[in-house]
């Protein structure tokens, strides 16, 4: 069984208007891709399908073999996929502090547990404890997105989706936010689709970087 | 300059003000008077140092006075202090009615939306056929079965009145269910429970609560109406549907004053709730 998250050509319309056609795109364990396009192109789309977010209009798309479920109704973590997105403020609830958004990835653990867990994440994406009893709109978008990824990582997935996720950051916070995927994928073999219209930047993290634009004609030709 | 031009346009205009004035005052005064009112049916019971259903027909019928500021009734009985105790009847079955009211249609509406799909569409159907049901009748058929039972008034206005807290809750969970937090969740693992408890129920609360509080006066109203009707409760037992209900004879006798307070406190106690229910529903509004 390959330990990949894969889609083979997928494909995606939104009322009829065709989104993606004929996408095939595979993200080993323990690799990095890049994937680039100009806005609109589809590639959140494509991130929405490959996390089980949207149904595939056409093909299939697997994790390490296994058909891809739409998240609520698997049971558990399902094979792992966990996604960044692009704006910090959306993806986190404003009634929680970010130690509870953080400990939201901890999933079912005892209460010591997953407070140790939390502080140890916080630390390692470098937010300060003093930080970790605000609420998002006391903290700066670039704080918020670190205890994103904070939450992600707590979940320890097989693989991360970032869409555009260092879109609203500073070039410190992406460089810094870059660093801790990166270690993630050396240390656990979690596999990173990076999407971004950003190349230099997808060049810089990716072991390899291909646009969607590349993936269709690809898959057409076969 | 620009930011001047900028800053001035951001500002309110002379009408803008003037509402959002007015509804502020509105909400101060339909709190204030809704805590002159709760005062009087808590405390005037607690010191009248008289008991409400005592009977003395030396003094029966007696028109307004400084012993009786609202007069009495054909028996006898101190009409400003029984006002008191049937306004805290009145007012206790309309907020525990609220709760109930509110309990139910969250976790219906709630959990109607969160599982979506053939559930989703079977709840809709049923509070569509609640609704179209007229609610008194409802509320009268559930009463009659159960008669003078305050539980059954209570039940009567709970279960014909949580459809609207559910659709009101159904409509905000279905705005959250594609929020990307909520998405996130998922992903992590979250099960349906677990996001109802942690998002959909918390993120729809201040709806909930405003949908309950602009509920009260209806439900002040409705077992006004049950009692009566003779529907509700004893006719010993006072609340502002009871006393209403003695004032039809007593008007014809020309007791006037038996029908002039209870209706008009049941009017300004629908008019204050409904007051600060306005208030709590801008500020809410306001904020989102």
């Amino acid at each position: 069984m390959p330990a990949e998250l894969s889609a083979v050509n997928a494909g995606f319309s939104y009322g009829g208007t065709p989104v993606l056609r004929n996408v095939t795109i595979s993200v080993p364990a323990g690799g990095q891709i890049g994937l680039t396009g100009p806005s609109g192109s589809g590639k959140t789309t494509l991130a929405r399908i490959l996390a089980g977010l949207l149904p595939a209009g056409e093909g299939t798309v697997t994790c390490n073999g296994q058909p891809v479920q739409r998240p609520w109704k698997q049971k558990g973590h399902g094979c792992g996929i966990a996604m960044l997105f692009q704006s910090p403020r959306a993806s986190c609830s404003p009634r929680l502090t970010l130690r509870q958004i953080i400990a939201e990835g901890a999933g079912r653990t005892s209460r010591g547990g997953r407070a140790r867990r939390v502080e140890q994440l916080a630390a390692q994406v470098q937010l300060t404890p003093d930080l970790l009893d605000r609420y998002p709109s006391e903290v700066s978008d670039g704080q918020l997105q670190r205890a994103c990824l904070a939450r992600s990582l707590a979940a320890e997935p097989g693989y991360l989706i970032c869409d555009e996720a260092t879109a609203m950051l500073d070039a410190a916070t992406t460089a810094s936010l870059v660093r801790v995927i990166s270690s993630e994928v050396e240390s656990r073999g979690m596999g990173v689709l990076a999407l971004s219209h950003d190349r230099p930047l997808l060049e810089a993290w990716c072991t390899s970087v291909t646009s969607l634009a590349a993936l269709s004609a690809a898959s057409g030709e076969r | 300059m620009s930011s001047t031009v900028e800053a001035a346009d951001l500002r309110l205009t002379g009408p803008a003000v003037r509402r959002r004035g007015l509804r502020a005052a509105g909400t101060i005064l339909g709190v204030a008077v809704l805590v002159l009112i709760a005062s009087y049916a808590v405390f005037v019971p607690m010191l009248a140092g008289t008991d409400e259903k005592l009977t003395d027909f030396s003094s029966a019928r007696l028109p307004p006075s400084a012993a009786h500021p609202f007069g009495t009734d054909h028996a006898g009985r101190d009409l400003f202090i029984r006002l008191a105790s049937g306004l805290r009847v009145s007012l206790l079955i309309a907020v525990l009615c609220a709760l109930a009211s509110m309990g139910l249609g969250m976790l219906i509406g709630a959990v109607s939306a969160a599982l979506g799909g053939r559930t989703d569409r079977i709840v809709m159907r049923v509070v569509d056929g609640i609704n179209a049901v007229p609610h008194l009748l409802l509320g009268v058929v559930i009463v009659a079965m159960f008669r003078g039972s305050v539980t059954a008034i209570i039940a009567s206005i709970a279960l014909t009145h949580w459809t609207q807290v559910a659709r009101i809750v159904r409509a905000e969970v279905l705005s959250l269910r594609s929020r990307e937090y909520v998405e996130a969740a998922y992903l992590l693992g979250s099960t349906r429970r677990e996001v109802l408890r942690r998002h959909f129920l918390p993120g729809t609360l201040a709806q909930g609560v405003v949908a309950t509080v602009m509920l009260l006066p209806h439900a002040i109203w409705h077992e006004s109406t049950l009692s009566f009707l003779g529907l509700g409760l004893s006719p010993d037992q006072a609340s502002l549907g009871t006393l209403l209900k003695e004032a039809q004879s007593e008007v014809m006798l020309g007791g006037w004053w038996a029908l002039v307070f209870p209706a008009l406190l049941l009017l300004v106690t629908t008019l204050a709730v409904a007051a600060c229910g306005k208030g709590l529903l801008s500020r809410t509004e306001g904020r989102q």
